[in-house]
C-alpha cells in the first residue's frame, strides 16, 4: 500500500512487444521458388499462431523487443514530475500504462487517485459532429460527467475562441480550431492526478503560451502531474520533479534540474569525425543545461605550434555570425599547460542561445600558422537553455538571450537625481 | 480510490466500473446514432427503404414462386416483416458490433475504459433502426386490418432476447478481429448465408418436425418464432422447446463473448 502521500508507486514494471523482421535476401535475387516456399513457411507459422491464440507477427523473424525494462519509482501527493529521454526512450509507452490503456508485461503499479490522461490532443472527435457536441463527446471520453461539461462549458468555450462556430461541424473548422478546442476540453478535466504527453507543442505560438500557462496553473494549483515533454525549457519552469528515461530503463530519478542536467549531459547533439590523417580527429558541440560546449580532440600537436589557439564561431543557419571567441585575436595565450594529444574544451556559460539550430567554425592553430579551420563544421540544435516558460521568438529578438533586469524609477526622484548630480561632482 | 495495475490482474470491480462509465455508453451511443444518416441525401428513409424492399422481394420469392404458407391467417407480408424486424436488427447489430473496435482504434489506444462499452454501445443504434421498421410495421398493420392481441405486450422480452442475441456473436467476432482480421471477412458472408438458414422469408413451421430441434440451435430461430408468436397472434404458435434450445444457444453465445472480450479486452490497445 502507497504510504500517506505516495500517490503513484511503480514497482519493476516493464513491457515487452514483439516485433517482427523480413528478412531479405543479401543478393537481392528472389526466385519464385524461394518466395513460394517462404509464403508457405509464413502462412504456416500464422496459422499456428492462430490455432495457439497467439498474435499474428508480420514477417519471418519474430524478436521480442523491451520498451520497458525494470522501471520503479514513486511519486507524491502535489508533485509535477517530468518525464525525459530521447526518442524510443518509453516515456509514451509508461503513459500508457499508467493510464491504463495497456498493461505492463511485468511488475505492478499503485495509483490512489482519479486519473485523467491526455496521450493525444482531440482524441475522439468526430468530424460530422458540431462543436457543442463534439465538447460532449470529448468530455465524457476524457471521463468528466456530463454535468462537470456543462458546469465548465463556457469557460472551455472562451478558452478555445470558438463562440461563432459552436453549431458548426468540426471538420469545417481550421486545424488550429480543432486543436484549441480539444485543449480547451481537457485543460478543464477535474482530477487528482493528470497525465500529459506532449501536447504542449501545438497550435500556434499565441495558444501555445495560453496552454503553457494553463499547464501552469494546473502546476500550482497542487495536483500531481506525470508530464512528456521535449520542450526542457518549460519542463524545467513546470516540474519540481522528474525521471530520464533511456532504452526502457530509469537512468536518473529526482530534481527536476538534476534530471534535465543528465539528460543534456547523455544528449551529445552534435558530432563530427575526421580522416585518420587529420591532426583533429573530432569534434563536437552540446549543451550542458544553459552552458553551450565546444569540444575539439587532437592528436600530435607539439612541434607543429607554439601555443594552441581555439576559436570558433557560432552563425545561424543563413550563415550570420551570432556569437564567437578566439583567445589569440584579443591577445591572451591559453596559458594552461597543454597534452600532445588530448581535448580542447570551450564552454560558454553566457550568453546563452534561445532554441534552434546553428552552425559551428573551429579554428585551430597560433598567430604563425593556421593548421586547422572548418567554416562549416556542424550544425547542432539548442532547447531550453533559457530558463522561461515561453521562449522569446528569435526571429524578433535575435537569437541571443540577454541577462536583463528591469527597474522603476519614479520621475520625481530622477529629477532630483539630476539636480543633485552637479553640486556631488 | 485505489488502483493496482499488475499483469493478467482479474479487475475485482469490472461490473461496477462499467456502471461508472455508463455517461460515456450514453454518449457513444447518442455519437453513433447522430452520425449514422448525417450527410446521406434521404437520411432516414434508408432505414425504412430496406426493410421493405427486402419484405417484397421475399413475398414474391417465396409466397409467390415457392408457394410456402404464412403462418395461420396473416397474411405473407406481414409475416415476413414480423420475422424481418428480429433479424435486420441481428445483422446491424451483428455487423456494426464487428467492426467497432477497429473502428474506434484512436480512441483505444489513447484512453482507458471499459472496452464493452463500444460494442455495446454500436448496438444501441440498431435499436433506432427497429423502432423504424416497428412504424412500417404499424403502418402495415393498419393497411391489412390486422390487430395484434394481448400477446404484443411480450414482445420486450423478445426484444432483449434480441438484443442478447446479437451482443454474444458481436462479442466474441470483434475480439477475435482486433487480433486477427480475416474476421471482417466472415461477418458479411455468415449473415449472408444466415438470412436463408434462418426462418426470415419462410415461417420455420414449414421445417419437419424431427428436425425442428437441431433447427433451433440457431439462436435466431427461437428470436424470430417469438416475434411472430406476439405480432401475428392467431395461428401462429411457438414450439416451446425449440424457444429453449434457442434460449441456451443463446446464453452460450453471451458467455463465449464475454469471455473472449474479457480475456483480450486489456492486449487490444497493443493489437489494434
Amino acid at each position: 500500500m502507497p504510504d500517506g502521500d505516495v500517490v503513484i508507486r511503480v514497482e519493476n514494471v516493464a513491457k515487452r512487444y514483439q516485433v517482427g523482421h523480413i528478412s531479405t535476401r543479401r543478393n537481392g535475387h528472389d526466385t519464385l521458388r524461394d518466395a513460394i516456399v517462404r509464403s508457405t513457411k509464413n502462412f504456416a507459422r500464422k496459422t499456428m499462431d492462430v490455432v495457439y491464440g497467439r498474435q499474428i507477427v508480420e514477417g519471418d523473424a519474430v524478436e521480442d523487443f523491451w520498451a520497458l525494462n525494470d522501471v520503479s519509482f514513486d511519486v507524491t501527493r502535489g508533485e509535477v514530475l517530468g518525464i525525459v529521454g530521447a526518442n524510443g526512450a518509453g516515456k509514451s509507452t509508461l503513459l500508457k500504462i499508467l493510464s491504463r490503456v495497456t498493461e505492463p508485461t511485468k511488475g505492478r503499479i499503485m495509483i490512489s487517485g482519479r486519473v485523467a490522461s491526455l496521450l493525444e490532443v482531440g482524441t475522439g472527435f468526430h468530424p460530422e459532429l458540431s462543436g457543442r457536441e463534439n465538447v460532449f463527446l470529448n468530455g465524457a471520453i476524457l471521463g468528466m460527467t456530463r454535468s462537470e461539461i456543462r458546469a465548465q462549458f463556457d469557460g472551455i468555450v472562451a478558452f478555445a475562441a470558438v463562440e461563432r462556430f459552436l453549431d458548426t461541424p468540426v471538420k469545417r473548422y481550421s486545424t488550429g480550431m480543432q486543436v484549441r478546442l480539444a485543449f480547451a476540453v481537457a485543460a478543464h478535466l477535474r482530477s487528482e492526478i493528470l497525465i500529459v504527453d506532449e501536447v504542449l507543442a501545438v497550435g500556434d505560438g499565441e495558444f501555445q503560451k495560453k496552454c503553457l500557462g494553463k499547464m501552469g496553473d494546473v502546476a500550482r494549483s497542487g495536483r500531481t502531474v506525470l508530464l512528456v515533454s521535449h520542450n526542457l525549457g518549460s519542463l524545467r519552469s513546470l516540474c519540481s520533479h522528474g525521471i530520464l528515461l533511456s532504452e526502457g530503463r530509469l537512468i536518473t530519478a529526482g530534481s527536476i534540474s538534476s534530471v534535465l542536467k543528465a539528460y543534456s549531459a547523455k544528449n551529445q547533439l552534435s558530432s563530427r569525425v575526421y580522416p585518420q590523417e587529420s591532426i583533429v580527429r573530432r569534434v563536437a558541440v552540446y549543451q550542458d543545461m544553459n552552458k553551450i560546449v565546444l569540444e575539439l580532440e587532437y592528436s600530435e600537436l607539439r612541434g607543429k605550434l607554439t601555443i594552441p589557439g581555439f576559436g570558433f564561431v557560432i552563425h545561424d543557419t543563413d550563415g550570420r555570425p551570432i556569437l564567437g571567441h578566439n583567445p589569440m585575436l584579443e591577445g591572451k595565450n591559453l596559458d594552461t599547460p597543454w597534452p600532445n594529444e588530448g581535448i580542447v574544451r570551450a564552454i560558454v556559460s553566457s550568453p546563452t542561445l534561445l532554441d534552434g539550430v546553428y552552425i559551428v567554425s573551429v579554428f585551430l592553430g597560433d598567430p604563425y600558422s593556421t593548421i586547422f579551420r572548418d567554416p562549416n563544421c556542424l550544425a547542432f540544435s539548442i532547447s531550453g537553455a533559457v530558463d522561461s516558460l515561453y521562449q522569446l521568438p528569435p526571429e524578433q529578438v535575435g537569437s541571443v538571450y540577454p541577462e536583463c533586469r528591469y527597474e522603476f524609477i519614479p520621475l520625481e526622484v530622477r529629477n532630483e537625481a539630476v539636480n543633485a548630480s552637479p553640486s556631488d561632482s | 480510490m485505489q488502483i493496482v495495475l499488475e499483469a493478467g490482474r482479474v479487475e475485482k470491480n469490472y461490473w461496477r466500473d462499467l456502471w461508472r462509465y455508463r455517461e460515456l455508453f450514453q454518449v457513444l451511443a447518442w455519437r453513433d446514432v447522430a452520425v449514422r444518416y448525417k450527410q446521406t441525401i434521404i437520411g432516414v428513409v434508408w432505414a425504412v427503404l430496406r426493410p421493405v424492399l427486402t419484405m417484397l422481394i421475399f413475398t414474391i420469392i417465396f409466397a409467390r414462386i415457392a408457394k410456402l404458407p404464412s403462418e395461420g391467417s396473416a397474411p405473407y407480408p406481414l409475416m415476413v416483416l414480423a420475422g424481418m424486424l428480429p433479424w435486420t436488427f441481428f445483422s446491424t447489430a451483428l455487423s456494426d458490433a464487428s467492426n467497432s473496435l477497429i473502428g474506434s482504434a484512436g480512441l483505444i489506444s489513447k484512453i482507458y475504459f471499459p472496452r464493452l462499452i463500444i460494442p455495446t454501445a454500436t448496438i444501441v443504434v440498431a435499436f433506432v433502426d427497429l423502432a423504424i421498421s416497428f412504424g412500417i410495421l404499424g403502418v402495415m398493420m393498419i393497411w391489412y386490418q390486422f390487430w395484434p392481441s394481448w400477446r404484443i405486450l411480450l414482445l420486450p422480452f423478445f426484444v432483449l432476447l434480441a438484443f442478447l442475441a446479437s451482443l454474444g456473436p458481436g462479442l466474441w467476432v470483434t475480439a477475435l478481429n482486433v487480433k486477427y482480421r480475416d474476421f471482417r471477412y466472415v461477418v458479411p458472408f455468415a449473415l449472408q448465408l444466415g438470412l436463408y438458414i434462418s426462418p426470415v422469408g419462410f415461417s420455420s413451421s414449414v421445417v419437419p418436425e424431427k428436425w425442428r430441434l437441431l433447427y433451433s440451435l440457431n439462436p435466431n430461430v427461437g428470436v424470430i418464432d417469438g416475434f411472430r408468436w406476439c405480432i401475428l397472434d392467431r395461428g401462429s404458435r411457438i414450439h416451446w422447446t425449440g424457444l429453449g434450445i434457442s434460449l441456451i444457444a443463446i446464453a452460450f453465445f453471451l458467455w463465449l463473448g464475454i469471455r473472449q472480450f474479457r480475456k483480450m479486452e486489456k492486449t487490444f490497445a497493443d493489437l489494434i
